[in-house]
């Protein structure tokens, strides 16, 4: 049990340097409504809501990219993950406290944005909801692995969507057919075999990708 | 190769509905069973980088997956193509082999950035294996994704029922099967002989200086 104790003390670590410093959050925020409103010129008069539901996934991939893109920033700019890699505990709970953390925080610019969205375009149905809530798991999941490796390169800003975008791929077509297909169960299906598969890769991997 | 071109282009007989153009699937299945097998190969090297930690299965990998990434393209090109003459298209997004190719190739071209991005040392070498391991899992995931999402054109050549071929197409399809994957491992030998060569080369440099 001292593995999830561990876990909990590196998310709280993560919430409360974002409650004082507030860096990621209000960004993110930001970003997801300005993107909803880009996206309400972009369209056409008379479009079917149909398009309106891909666009909400673009914005969520892209809101999720810009909170995991900070997701590390803190831990590198003061030496943290050296220390943390050398604390005496699992390194995948490292890994499984910053998706948590990274989680909360996309969870919580999806309370401001999903009600936004529904304003703006058209109806979420309970579906589309547990859908944007199995492929914020994987993004997030993914996401805070991909973005551990980033970090540790050269131009991490530039390189992170690109490792994650193709990862992506299967959580949009999911997300989206959840949202629009009529027997979105299946979708739902796919969406929860991609957590489980990428988020065991991910945690299994992990301790390599931060190890010298 | 050569009997294998020649097989696929004179001998194996015309398909009914789709004429002449149906002679380039003798290469594009090929080519593109070896991508994924190169894919596949370049998987199970980072994975024994990452169980053995044995360097050398670094470079392995990373032959493995370049050549894979050279065939991915000559797939999409000549698939492509394909869908060009049969269908009147060069791109179908209802064509899920294609899709799923494109995002492999994109996922696979971040593996490069990846890699380029990084210092060179054992922490890159275990960060593009993990990378690498990823693509494994991307391809049966993303294959159900676009299965999915899509309706079905593609002709399925292969069914539970074996293959639905006549038995001289079968055999010019394994020829060229035959001296794609030839091809490719000479490839893969000769990248990793001359990579290693430039190792060696450093090592040497870096020792007399």
């Amino acid at each position: 049990m001292t593995y999830f104790a561990d876990v909990a003390a590196l998310t709280r670590k993560d919430l409360k340097v974002e409650l004082r410093a507030r860096d990621t959050l209000p960004a993110m925020l930001l970003f997801v409504l300005s993107t909803l409103v880009v996206f309400r010129f972009a369209l056409p008069e008379g479009t079917s809501d149909a398009a309106a539901y891909g666009l909400l996934w673009v914005a969520i991939v892209f809101t999720a990219l810009l909170g995991l893109a900070r997701a590390w920033v803190p831990e590198q700019e003061h030496g943290v993950l050296d220390g943390l890699v050398l604390a005496p505990c699992d390194r995948s709970a490292i890994w499984f406290g910053k998706t948590l953390a990274t989680l909360a925080f996309l969870v919580a610019a999806q309370v401001v944005a999903l009600p936004a969205f529904v304003l703006f375009f058209a109806p979420l149905d309970p579906t589309a909801l547990a859908g944007v809530a199995l492929a914020d798991v994987g993004i997030c999941a993914v996401g805070s692995l991909m973005a551990a490796m980033a970090a540790a390169g050269r131009a991490r800003e530039l390189l992170l969507p690109l490792l994650v975008l193709p990862l992506a791929v299967p959580l949009v077509v999911g997300g989206v057919g959840a949202a629009i297909s009529p027997d979105g169960e299946r979708y739902l299906l796919l969406l929860a075999l991609y957590d489980g598969v990428f988020a065991v890769l991910s945690w299994a991997s992990f301790e390599y990708v931060v190890t010298e | 190769m050569g009997l294998a071109i020649l097989l696929a282009l004179f001998v194996a007989p015309e398909d009914a509905d789709q004429g002449v153009s149906q002679r380039i699937f003798y290469i594009h299945v090929p080519i593109a069973l070896t991508a994924y097998f190169c894919f596949g190969l370049g998987a199970w090297k980072a994975l024994l980088l990452l169980w053995r930690g044995d360097e050398r299965y670094d470079l392995e990998s990373y032959v493995a997956i370049h050549h894979g990434t050279i065939f991915g393209v000559l797939t999409l090109v000549t698939g492509s193509l394909w869908a060009k003459a049969s269908w009147g298209v060069w791109w179908l997004w209802s064509e899920n082999q294609l899709v799923l190719f494109l995002v492999l190739f994109l996922f696979y071209c971040a593996y490069f950035m990846l890699r380029f991005s990084l210092e060179e040392g054992p922490r890159r070498a275990r960060s593009s294996a993990v990378y690498a391991l990823f693509g494994v899992a991307l391809i049966p995931v993303s294959f159900l994704a676009i299965r999915l999402a899509e309706d079905f054109i593609h002709p399925t050549v292969f069914t539970r029922d074996g293959p639905q071929m006549t038995a001289t197409m079968f055999t010019a399809f394994c020829v060229t099967w035959a001296a794609v994957t030839l091809l490719a491992y000479v490839l893969y030998r000769v990248e990793l002989a001359g990579k290693r060569l430039d190792a060696d080369l450093r090592e040497l440099r870096e020792a007399l200086q």
